[in-house]
């Protein structure tokens, strides 16, 4: 778990590796911890599953969710608000950046990476699930790593462990990732921050250091 | 458990084209499929395959005609108002008796419509989209596995019978994200006589053409093809029945439909209406036999579909009308949520006792 907040965190990683879900969950633990939170949805590439099928719950909790002005309409245009400025300049909250998958999602936050790099009181986090098909090694990982930060203009400075096989995810799984992801931290020099188990897997990981995330359920995920 | 990977639907079809030995993969960019094609950048220079990015969906479908007249597996995916550009080629694709695999990740429509998911494609996919009498073989995968599964199956089709296959699947089934176990396939060579592939001075020209200049040859070969379409409807429909046994109605549903459908029944189930479930998993050839059997034993169906009603036609023939066949349906780009479709089994088992 993390002890102290930085005033910004980033979670950037390939598509896919569930950026967005650890970026609901994180802003939401900050706030329960009792700090003021913005989140900014900043992915200009994916216009399916996004931050703002999490606006209610957000909301409702008092978190600011700033997001593309045409997120989940039918209008697939990329375009920013300028109210993510807030998240740079409002310093007495957290932000928490939600940047779309690989190097080409990544580009959107090199506009407000000047302003981040200045401010020099952020993590910068590389979540990575190995089961995803085209990071499922270390070195694979690295890559991913390397395009996005030439792409963002920010090098990361963290990990966070978001290895899973969706509904087949359990215990054994996760720890299957724990070499691969100690490989992925001396490879690149960064610790890893964060392991992450969804919320009804939590009492299979008694006494292990990990953080729980509540998953958005789907109307079309089969009831067996 | 650890082989399987987490991957999207689109991500699941590149996949296990590479797999089925897809090396020639042509497009270009259209939400919501964009992920087949990215993917294929990606995986396609490592193996010694082509991706290219073609200048139009016009482009790629004519560079996927190319490919498949030398005799190698080929594929183009692209989301509905690309795959209506792509109608032209496909046509002469059939024409030439060619095989090939053509995807769509339907989104809403018609013109430019939206980019959220749909099934409105289902006349142009089943009916022949472009002109001239031709079928396409079309399947319709309703989770990630069986886009893998049924991209490999649509290859096989494909070759098989010597023309384009379509998998027909929407934007949701395109991003979610599922397990899935992509399966090595044994890619067996398939004996392509008629390909145009070099000569080496052993045997005639193959040419490769869709025109005709004798009305009787060109008659001719329309009623030989016809004649392997009949085969098809005979041997390959695919479908997936639930909870039909002692079933009194019956919801027809497929794709990502049926997923909603099938929590539906299940509901409807604990709330004491026998409801059964029938997936076309081929959408042509259509699962006639087992609906009209269905009839017989059946009080009503309810077709649901993310259109206007477009399958509920093809419900309708294969019962030869003998029961009602309503519709629940949502357009647009909108889904159907299990309540609605409950409350329309609840309507028909209240209407047709």
């Amino acid at each position: 778990m993390i002890k102290n907040y930085k005033r910004v965190y980033i979670l950037a990683g390939h598509y896919g590796s569930g950026k967005t879900n650890i970026a609901v969950n994180l802003a939401l633990k900050i706030k329960k911890d009792g700090y003021p939170v913005n989140i900014a949805d900043l992915d200009i590439v994916n216009p399916y599953f996004r931050t703002k099928d999490s606006l209610k719950e957000l909301e409702e909790a008092g978190i600011r969710l700033i997001s593309p002005t045409y997120a989940n309409t039918n209008v697939d245009l990329p375009a920013l608000p300028q109210e993510v400025y807030a998240l740079v300049q409002q310093k007495s909250a957290k932000a928490v950046f939600d940047v779309g998958g690989d190097d080409r999602g990544a580009y959107a936050l090199g506009r407000y990476a000047p302003y981040i790099l200045e401010e020099n009181d952020y993590e910068m986090c590389f979540v990575v699930n190995f089961f995803r098909p085209l990071t499922r090694t270390a070195e694979d990982a690295l890559t991913v790593m390397r395009e996005i930060e030439l792409a963002s203009g920010i090098k990361f400075t963290a990990i966070i462990n978001n290895s899973n096989v969706g509904a087949l995810t359990d215990r054994e799984a996760v720890l299957s990732t724990v070499s691969e992801v100690e490989k992925l931290s001396s490879l690149s020099g960064l610790s890893v921050i964060l392991t992450t188990v969804s919320q009804n897997l939590l009492p299979h990981f008694n006494g292990l250091d990990v953080f729980p995330l509540e998953l958005q359920q789907k109307y079309y995920d089969i009831k067996e | 458990m650890t082989d399987k990977v987490l991957m999207k639907g689109n991500e699941a079809i590149a996949e296990a084209a590479i797999k089925a030995g897809c090396r020639h993969y042509f497009g270009y960019p259209i939400t919501p499929q964009t992920e087949i094609a990215a993917y294929m950048a990606k995986r396609m220079p490592k193996i010694g395959g082509t991706f290219l990015q073609a200048e139009s969906e016009v482009s790629a479908i004519n560079m996927v005609y190319g490919v498949a007249g030398a005799g190698y597996r080929v594929m183009t995916s692209s989301s509905s108002p690309g795959i209506s550009l792509k109608q032209e080629g496909i046509s002469y694709i059939v024409g030439a008796d060619l095989p090939a695999l053509i995807v769509n990740v339907q989104r809403g429509g018609p013109g430019l419509g939206g980019i959220q998911p749909s099934q409105s494609d289902y006349f142009q996919a089943t009916k022949g989209g472009g002109h001239g009498d031709y079928r396409l073989i079309c399947l319709a995968p309703a989770s990630v596995q069986e886009m893998a599964d049924l991209t490999i199956k649509a290859f096989d089709l494909a070759d098989k019978y010597r023309m384009p296959a379509m998998l027909l699947a929407d934007g949701t089934m395109g991003q979610m994200m599922e397990p899935v176990s992509i399966p090595e396939v044994t890619a067996k060579p398939v004996d392509k006589p008629w390909a145009a592939n070099g000569t080496k001075g052993e045997r005639k020209h193959n040419i490769i053409n869709s025109l005709y200049l004798k009305p009787e040859i060109l008659e001719k070969v329309n009623f030989e093809r016809f004649e392997r379409y009949a085969q098809i409807e005979a041997n390959e429909v695919m479908y997936e029945e639930y909870m039909m046994d002692d079933a009194e109605y019956c919801v027809v549903a497929f794709g990502i439909a049926s997923r909603v459908s099938k929590n539906a029944v299940t509901e409807a189930r604990k709330q004491g209406i026998k409801v059964g479930l029938i997936r076309p998993i081929t959408l042509w050839p259509f699962p006639k036999d087992v609906l009209n059997a269905a009839a017989d034993k059946v009080k009503g169906f309810i077709s649901v579909e993310l259109s206007m009603g477009q399958m509920i036609e093809d419900v309708r023939l294969a019962t030869n009308c003998k029961k009602p066949v309503v519709l629940c349906n949502r357009a647009g780009g909108m889904i159907p949520s299990p309540e609605q479709v409950l409350d329309s089994i609840k309507n028909l088992a209240k209407e047709v006792k």
